[in-house]
């Protein structure tokens, strides 16, 4: 029974210990927030486009197939990190929805020019109201959804080849699938 | 000096933390602010996840509180203000976190430790003899006392 009193800690310490390092091994960035909106459908909305552009984007244009919607802005400095990754995966034929968020129309169409447009079509979210009811806090952010418009994934980090190879392409397979 | 001294910790602890909210985004009717102002210290900002959004100086976190205050324009009880940023962002934004399988721990463990340190110590001082009495004096000590006096 004394015994055990001094073992008690020993276990204790040993049970934060695995508690704390499982995460930091398994390398999850606790800065992310979970979304309420995974598998839930897109919010309803409609953004007009770039001057110049035909398109802008509505909930409308995100169903019949999986596609990527990617908030992006050209104040955004992960963006432009991101910006090789988006293109990749255009060259895939991977169909980029883009929510140009709080941005200038002058600076969206430089960072376009400069960087690649990826994106099938762009809304402008001048205030960020869509940008709030995607539950986006930031961005870049970036939304896979499945054919019937349902959020079906979602990263708030800027996209690396890697998370294409592990995470994003199966995903995008496993869904045109279903 | 030192009732000085916490007075003035005091008065810095209740002071409370700095507010980001600038003039042009209040509204104009004192009492729809007040709530607004309310509302926003119950929620957190994703950006920076330590402050209320009242308290963020985020420029993301600005337009949370645009949408808030909005929506108390527009005659939105406190409750659907609340709903509405808990339906896009989860329990995260809310810093007041609601008690339920997943906050259990959360919300459980600081009375839980409360009470198994009470425990602990009831037994620990328990166990332990009362003070011992200090041996009496030896008469060469009681003479170096006296010569100090």
């Amino acid at each position: 029974m004394r015994r055990l009193i001094f073992i008690a800690p020993v276990l204790v310490f040993v049970g934060l210990v695995v508690y704390f390092a499982t995460p930091l091994l398994r390398g999850t960035d606790p800065s992310l927030i979970p979304s309420p909106l995974i598998d839930k459908p897109v919010p309803a909305f409609d953004l007009p486009p770039l001057p110049g552009y035909q398109k802008g984007l509505s909930s409308a244009d995100l169903k019949g197939k999986v596609q990527i919607v990617n908030i992006f802005a050209s104040w955004c400095v992960p963006c432009r990190a991101e910006a090789p990754a988006l293109m990749a995966l255009k060259g895939m034929n991977v169909t980029i929805r883009g929510i140009d968020q709080k941005d200038r129309p002058e600076d969206a169409l430089e960072f376009l020019n400069e960087l690649g447009d990826p994106y099938a079509s762009i809304g402008m979210d001048i205030d960020r109201k869509v940008s709030i009811d995607w539950g986006a806090y930031g961005a870049p952010e970036t939304f896979i959804v499945d054919a019937e418009g349902r959020i079906r994934y979602k990263q708030a980090a800027p996209i690396t080849q890697e998370d294409i190879d592990d995470t994003i392409l199966p995903l995008l397979k496993k869904l045109a699938a279903q | 000096m030192r009732a000085a001294l916490a007075v003035l910790f005091i008065a810095v602890g209740l002071a409370g933390s700095a507010v980001a909210v600038e003039p042009d985004e209040m509204l104009q009717d004192p009492a729809q602010e007040a709530r607004a102002e309310a509302i926003g210290r119950q929620l957190r900002c994703p950006v920076c996840k330590t402050e209320s959004i009242e308290e963020s100086d985020a420029d993301f976190t600005k337009d949370l509180r645009k949408v808030v205050r909005e929506q108390i324009a527009a005659g939105k009880t406190d409750a659907q203000v609340l709903d509405f940023m808990h339906d896009r962002y989860g329990d995260f934004i809310l810093l007041r976190p609601p008690f339920k399988p997943t906050t259990w721990a959360l919300w459980l463990a600081p009375p839980a430790l409360l009470v198994l340190g009470g425990i602990f110590a009831f037994f620990m001082t328990r166990r332990r003899p009362t003070t011992v009495d200090a041996a009496p004096l030896t008469p060469a000590e009681q003479a170096a006392v006296e010569a100090l006096k």
